[in-house]
C-alpha cells in the first residue's frame, strides 16, 4: 500500500469510532467520510476530540470500537508507517540531526521511491525553500520550519495528508500566507487534506467542507457559508462567529415560515431555515445582519423589528464598529454594523430599534428545555467535566 | 560632542567580554590549580620517572635521572602481548556493556516514563551496586562463579559442561567482570540522552515509513549518540587500565594479565619505577589515540 505515489487522493470513512482513554471517552460513535480530494476541516475547542480523531486516522492510537477505511481498504489493524498517510505535526516534529534536505527525503527513502533528493529538492522548491536545504531544522524560522514539515509530508504524496493545526504556532501575517500556500497546493496536487483547528476563521478561509466537533461527536457538517448561515445548534451558532439567540415558543406554525413569541415580541422565521416548528424553540441571527434604527421603524411584512433598546456599549474595530444593545425582556443583542461613515451611528446610551429581514434568521435543533447551555454553569458536574477537558488539552498537547 | 557617545560606543561593546574574562579566569583559578598540582605535576614527575636508570652498587628500588629511553624499548618488546590484551578486553567490555544498557536505560528513559516511580526505583536499582565495595563484588562473583560455585556445578550437573571445566581465572570470567563493573557508567549517560528523547520524533518516523527498527536506527540512536560516546568513553578508558578483575586474587589468572597488573606488579613486587612510568605513559597514549579516532569517528560536533 505504501509502495508508491498515490495517483490521487483517496476518500477516508470512519465508521462508529470510539476512542477512550482510562477514565474519560475521547470520541463517542463517530461516523465521517471524506470524500477523495476535499479539503476537510475538523473544527472545534481544545479537547473535543479532534488531534484523537487525527491521531486514530493516522495510525498513531489505536480506535477502542469501529474501522477506519482509506480508499475503501480497512486500515484499522495496520502500524503508521504501513498507511498512506503523512502528517504535518503541530510541534512539526522535524528531526534536528538531519538537514532539511535529508528530513524531507526521509520517507522517500524508506519507501525506496528513485531520485529521493530530487524529488526532495522540487517539494522544497514548492515551499520556497530550496536554499536552506542543507541547513539543520534549528537554524530555521518557526515558519521556515512549518513549511519543512510540510513538504517532507506532501512529497509522499499520501492519499490522505492530515494537519494537526500546523499554522497555531505562526503570528497572524504569516499564518494567512501559509492558509493562501496550503490552499494552492492542495489544488496543484489535488490530495485529500483532513485539517483539524481551533480557528474557525482559519477552518473557514480554507476548507471545502467544515465540521463542528464538540465533546467527541460531529455536531455539523457542511459547507462554511452553509454552516455560518444556517447553524444548527447553538454550539456551532456561538463557535462559528457570533449569534444572538433568543428562546420563545411557537405560536403560529405557516406553510412558509413559523412565529414565535419571545417575551412578548413576535419573531418570524423561514420554515425551511427553523429545525424545529412547535413548542419551544431557540432562533437567532447574525450580528451584521441586524440593522440599526433610532426611531421606530413601520412594521413591513419580511422584516422583524425589536426595541425599544438602549445602546450600552459601542466598540469601534476598523471595519465595523460593534454595538451592545440592552432590549428590555429579551437581554443583549449584539449589532454589527459597517463603518460608512466617520464615527459611531449612534452613541452610548442611545434608544433604537432593530430589524432584520426575516429570511436571515435561523431555528435551531437544541430544546431549549435541556438547560441553557450557554449560560454560565457552576454545578460540580460541570466543573468537573470542565476539569477533565482542560486535562485532556494539556495531555494532547503534551 | 555629541558624536562621541557613537563613536566610542564600539570600544564600550569590546570591552565587556575583557572584563568577563577575567572573572572567568578568577572562577577558574581554583581548578587549574588542581589540575596543575594534581595532575600536571605527578605527569611531569611520571615522564621524568620513566627515564630513570637503577643507582649503581644501589640496592633495588633505588634510582636516578638518566634519560634511558631503553626503558620504552624493553617495555614494548615485553608487554606489548599485555597491552593489546587490555585493549581487546576493554573493547569487547565495552561492547557488551553498551550491549547490555542500551535496552535497560531505554527501559527505564522512555517506557517507564509514564511511572515516575518506578522510573526513580530502577535508577536506583542501577547505582545500587555502588554501596557495596568494588573489591567485594568482584569477589563475590568469583565466589558464584568458582568451579564449586552454584552457577558450574549446576552446568556440570546438567552435563552443559565437562567435569574438568572451569571459568575463572579465564578470558571470559575477565571480560564478564569487567563489563559487569562498568555498567552503571554506560547505562547512565545513555538513560539521560533518552529520557530527553522526544517521541514525537519517533511518531514522525513511523508517520514516514519508517518501520520500528528503522526508526530506531534513523531517529532514536542518533538522537541518544551523546550519551552512548560518553557511556562508551566512560567505560573504556577505566577498563583499559583497570587491574582488578584481571588480577589472580580475582576473576583472571597469570594467562589474562593486564596492562594494570603489570603495572601493579612492577611497581609493588619488584620495585621498578621506570618501568611501571613507562607502561603507564604508554597505555595513556594508547588510550589517547583510540579515543580520538573514535570521537573523530563518531562526529561529534553535536556532543556537548
Amino acid at each position: 500500500m505504501a509502495g508508491g505515489f498515490a495517483e490521487a487522493g483517496a476518500d477516508l470513512e470512519l465508521v462508529g469510532i470510539t476512542k477512550r482513554f482510562p477514565g474519560f471517552t475521547a470520541i463517542e460513535e463517530l461516523n465521517l467520510t471524506i470524500p477523495a480530494g476535499s479539503f476537510f476541516a475538523l473544527l472545534g475547542p481544545s479537547g473535543c476530540g479532534k488531534t484523537t480523531t487525527l491521531r486514530l486516522v493516522a495510525g498513531l492510537e489505536d480506535p477502542t470500537a469501529g474501522r477506519i477505511l482509506i480508499g475503501g481498504k480497512d486500515v484499522t489493524t495496520t502500524k503508521p508507517y504501513q498507511r498512506p498517510v503523512n502528517t504535518v505535526f503541530q510541534s512539526y516534529a522535524l528531526f534536528p540531526h538531519m538537514t532539511v534536505l535529508e528530513n524531507v527525503a526521509f520517507g522517500l527513502k524508506r519507501r525506496r521511491i528513485a531520485d529521493p533528493l530530487g524529488k526532495a529538492h522540487e517539494a522544497l522548491r514548492l515551499v520556497e525553500l530550496d536554499h536552506v536545504a542543507q541547513r539543520k531544522p534549528a537554524q530555521l524560522s518557526g515558519g521556515q520550519q512549518q513549511r519543512v514539515a510540510l513538504a517532507r509530508a506532501v512529497v509522499n504524496r499520501p492519499a490522505l495528508l492530515l494537519l494537526d493545526e500546523p499554522l497555531g504556532a505562526l503570528d497572524l501575517k504569516l499564518r494567512r500566507q501559509m492558509q493562501i500556500e496550503l490552499k494552492d497546493i492542495q489544488s496543484d496536487v489535488g490530495l485529500t487534506f483532513l485539517h483539524v483547528t481551533h480557528d474557525q476563521e482559519e477552518a473557514m478561509t480554507m476548507a471545502d467542507t467544515v465540521a463542528v466537533m464538540n465533546k467527541g461527536q460531529i455536531e455539523q457538517m457542511g459547507a462554511p457559508e452553509e454552516l455560518y448561515e444556517l447553524p444548527k445548534t447553538a454550539f456551532v451558532a456561538n463557535f462559528l462567529g457570533q449569534s444572538n439567540l433568543f428562546t420563545g415558543t411557537v405560536t403560529n406554525s405557516g406553510k412558509e415560515s413559523i412565529i414565535v413569541d419571545v417575551a412578548g415580541t413576535k419573531i418570524e422565521v423561514p420554515r425551511e431555515r427553523a429545525q424545529r416548528h412547535a413548542g419551544e424553540v431557540t432562533i437567532g441571527v447574525r450580528p451584521e445582519k441586524l440593522m440599526l434604527h433610532t426611531s421606530a421603524p413601520k412594521p413591513t411584512p419580511g422584516t422583524n423589528v425589536i426595541g425599544p433598546g438602549r445602546v450600552n456599549d459601542v466598540s469601534f474595530s476598523g471595519v465595523s464598529t460593534q454595538y451592545s444593545v440592552t432590549v428590555p425582556k429579551l437581554g443583549n443583542v449584539i449589532v454589527f454594523a459597517q463603518n460608512m461613515v466617520f464615527g459611531p451611528v449612534v452613541n452610548d446610551g442611545a434608544e433604537v430599534w432593530l430589524a432584520w429581514t426575516v429570511d436571515h434568521g435561523f431555528g435551531l435543533l437544541d430544546d431549549p428545555a435541556d438547560g441553557p447551555r450557554f449560560e454560565p454553569d457552576t454545578d460540580t458536574k460541570s466543573i468537573a467535566v470542565q476539569r477533565r477537558e482542560k486535562l485532556e488539552e494539556e495531555l494532547e498537547e503534551a | 560632542m555629541a558624536f562621541g557617545a557613537f563613536a566610542t560606543s564600539a570600544p564600550v561593546v569590546e570591552s565587556a567580554p575583557r572584563r568577563r574574562s577575567k572573572v572567568a579566569l578568577l572562577l577558574l583559578l581554583p581548578g587549574i590549580a588542581y589540575l596543575a598540582l594534581f595532575f600536571l605535576v605527578p605527569l611531569v614527575s611520571l615522564v621524568l620517572t620513566s627515564f630513570q636508570a637503577k643507582t649503581p652498587g644501589t640496592d633495588i628500588g633505588v634510582y636516578e635521572y638518566a634519560f634511558k629511553i631503553e626503558n620504552y624499548g624493553f617495555v614494548f618488546s615485553t608487554y606489548s602481548e599485555h597491552m593489546l590484551r587490555s585493549l581487546l578486553y576493554a573493547v569487547v567490555a565495552t561492547a557488551l556493556a553498551l550491549l547490555f544498557s542500551y535496552p535497560l536505560a531505554y527501559f527505564i528513559g522512555v517506557t517507564l516514563r509514564k511511572f515516575p516511580l518506578l522510573q526513580a526505583l530502577s535508577l536506583t536499582l542501577v547505582i545500587a551496586p555502588f554501596f557495596i565495595s568494588f573489591l567485594l563484588r568482584t569477589l563475590a562473583w568469583k565466589q558464584i562463579l568458582s568451579d564449586e560455585g552454584p552457577v558450574i556445578s549446576t552446568l556440570k550437573a546438567l552435563s552443559l559442561l565437562g567435569s574438568d571445566a572451569h571459568f575463572t581465572g579465564t578470558p571470559g570470567a575477565v571480560i564478564f567482570g569487567l563489563a559487569y563493573n562498568f555498567i552503571p557508567f554506560m547505562t547512565l549517560p545513555i538513560y539521560t540522552s533518552l529520557e530527553k528523547l522526544d517521541l514525537r520524533y519517533v511518531e514522525a518516523g513511523s508517520d514516514l515509513y519508517a518501520s520500528p527498527v528503522r526508526t530506531f536506527l534513523s531517529v532514536t540512536l542518533p538522537l541518544s549518540a551523546p550519551g552512548v560516546i560518553s557511556g562508551t568513553l566512560l567505560t573504556f578508558i577505566p577498563i583499559s587500565g583497570d587491574f582488578v578483575n584481571a588480577s589472580n586474587a580475582f576473576l583472571g589468572s597469570s594467562e589474562t594479565a593486564m596492562v594494570g597488573n603489570v603495572i601493579e606488579s612492577q611497581f609493588f613486587t619488584s620495585q621498578n619505577y621506570p618501568i611501571a612510568a613507562a607502561l603507564s605513559i604508554i597505555l595513556m597514549a594508547a588510550i589517547l589515540i583510540l579515543v580520538s579516532i573514535y570521537v573523530r569517528k563518531s562526529g561529534t560536533e553535536d556532543l556537548v
